[in-house]
């Protein structure tokens, strides 16, 4: 495989995670360069979440965790947060006393280059047309389009994607698509934790597959053909 | 003399007015308590001392410094909210991820350390606070005298009740608020500084409780026990308009401060209970208060 020559912006080596006592990361390693879509692969349990979380310093961690060049082991959420990276979490996380456009001015802004309103209600038009409902009334699509657009907004160029397709309606996993290809071609650099192997394929360069808190194989996109690395990713995933 | 229902008109208005002071003071001090208790999940007892200490500072400001009750109405609030964030930077921070209980017992504890300390000094008697000479004085409204100075806390109140309710329903920053009341991990991980956060409106609920204070002093003595005695009503308020709930802490405060002008004159016996009671028959309707929302 050709090494990418884009320059690393993410650089994960022996992470560990904790929640409270029990241990659930045992030595992440990973990497994710410009402009590329990583997937996070796994079965529940496996440590995908908790990969975000740590990087995102939402659990307890140790190990390196280096973004574009920063430590941020050791730095608290916000300051993550304002270094670029954006959040989704698996939960979405739409808050019910806010309602829409409340929703999707929360996150400050971070960087420069952030979507107008105008750009993001272009991309997700429902959105517009729900502008003053309370956030936790809008449909399960609605609020992952919304979770997605209130981060685009800050200028954040990095994003943290958990189970971004989880529980959708199929029309709804291919606005999402289209919309992550989108970002793509705007230059976002993404990492996405996937459930969905089939939509995982369709939209990233690599995969990482996750298992029991350690990352156990990479396989890069373009060698998805190769009926010898289904075949692993099948043992791996019983997909 | 007119009468209504058996009452004489005078009377009746007499105990609306102090029913609307008392009222006031509800509602200024159960706004704090929910503002704090929404983000920081802490029933902070110590609101009553914060009160008091209020009128305490404004007392010694104008006693040992000669600094007038104006001065007192930014100052007080500004000396006490600092303590504020003292407490939560060095005590309340240690303890957020324990049980609620522990910042109940450690408020409770400081509440009694700063009652006791305040006793030894200057006894439990009470010292009077003169009303500012602007305000002295009353009109005459026919149908009963009203003093300025309690016209002055009313509409001051009503004043400070409104913009605590804008800024945190209608702003950026109050979106902050309640968006972190409900997740504050989450608002964290979105670039907001919540720890700094939660320390500031810590002290921002402390200087609305010393606010308080500040007004309450010419109305009744300046006394260590004062935020003791009405604390205990305030929290029956809150609990009755709904933990965590802004507007149901500032229309129950108002609100419950009339039932119990009204019981007084009605049936004085029960003037001191009648809040209780109230909190009673909502708790059994309406367990999360009546503006609350059940979680």
């Amino acid at each position: 495989m050709s090494e990418n020559p884009a320059p690393v912006r993410l650089d994960v080596q022996g992470l560990q995670a904790y929640y409270g006592e029990s241990h659930v990361l045992h030595g992440i390693d990973l990497k994710v360069h410009r402009g590329e879509l990583v997937t996070l692969l796994g079965h529940n349990g496996a440590g995908k979440t908790s990969t975000l979380r740590a990087i995102m310093g939402l659990i307890q961690r140790s190990g390196s965790i280096r973004f574009d060049g920063d430590e941020l082991v050791r730095m608290p959420p916000h300051r993550i947060a304002r270094s670029g990276m954006g959040y989704v979490p698996e939960e979405r996380g739409i808050f019910a006393s806010l309602d829409v456009t409340e929703n999707l001015l929360l996150p400050p802004p971070v960087k420069k280059g952030g979507m107008s309103i105008e750009e993001i209600h272009t991309l997700f038009p429902n959105l517009k047309e729900r502008a003053h409902s309370q956030g936790t009334k809008l449909s399960g699509g609605e609020q992952q389009m919304l979770a997605m657009a209130r981060i685009l907004r800050t200028g954040a160029d990095f994003l943290l994607l958990d189970e971004v397709t989880e529980g959708l309606a199929p029309v709804i996993i291919e606005q999402i698509g289209v919309a992550i290809r989108l970002l793509k071609e705007r230059g976002f650099t993404i990492l996405l934790v996937e459930q969905n192997f089939p939509f995982a394929a369709t939209v990233a360069d690599r995969h990482y597959v996750v298992e029991s808190g350690r990352v156990i194989d990479m396989v890069p996109n373009a060698d998805l053909s190769d009926p010898a690395v289904m075949s692993r990713l099948h043992s791996y995933l019983g997909i | 003399m007119m009468e209504l229902l058996g009452v004489s008109t005078q009377a009746l208005f007499g105990q609306v007015l102090i029913g609307f002071i008392n009222g006031a003071f509800y509602a200024m001090l159960s706004l704090g308590l929910a503002v704090i208790f929404g983000l920081l999940n802490i029933v902070n007892f110590a609101h009553g001392a914060q009160y008091m200490l209020g009128a305490f500072v404004t007392w010694m400001l104008l006693n040992y410094l000669g600094i007038n009750y104006w001065a007192a109405l930014l100052l007080a609030p500004v000396i006490v909210g600092f303590f504020g964030v003292l407490m939560e930077r060095f005590m309340l921070q240690r303890i957020y991820k324990l049980d609620h209980i522990y910042g109940l017992l450690l408020t409770f504890g400081v509440a009694l350390l700063l009652e006791g300390a305040f006793r030894q000094q200057y006894g439990v008697s009470g010292m009077p606070y003169a009303i500012p000479s602007q305000l002295q004085g009353g009109q005459n409204l026919g149908f009963m005298f009203l003093p300025n100075y309690r016209a002055w806390v009313i509409v001051a109140s009503i004043i400070v009740c409104f913009s605590t309710w804008f800024l945190i329903e209608k702003t950026r920053l109050g979106s902050y608020l309640r968006a972190a009341t409900e997740n504050p991990k989450l608002v964290q991980a979105f670039g907001v500084n919540v720890p700094l956060m939660i320390t500031l409106t810590y002290a921002f609920g402390a200087a609305l409780a010393a606010l308080a204070g500040v007004m309450a002093a010419p109305i009744y003595q300046v006394s260590p026990v004062m935020g003791s005695n009405i604390i205990i009503v305030v929290f029956a308020v809150v609990v009755i308009g709904g933990m965590g709930s802004i507007s149901g802490a500032i229309i129950s405060g108002f609100g419950l401060g009339l039932i119990e002008g009204l019981t007084k004159v009605f049936y004085p016996e029960a003037s001191s209970t009648v809040i209780f009671v109230v909190m009673a028959i909502v708790l059994l309707i309406k367990p999360a208060g009546l503006f609350g929302r059940a979680s």
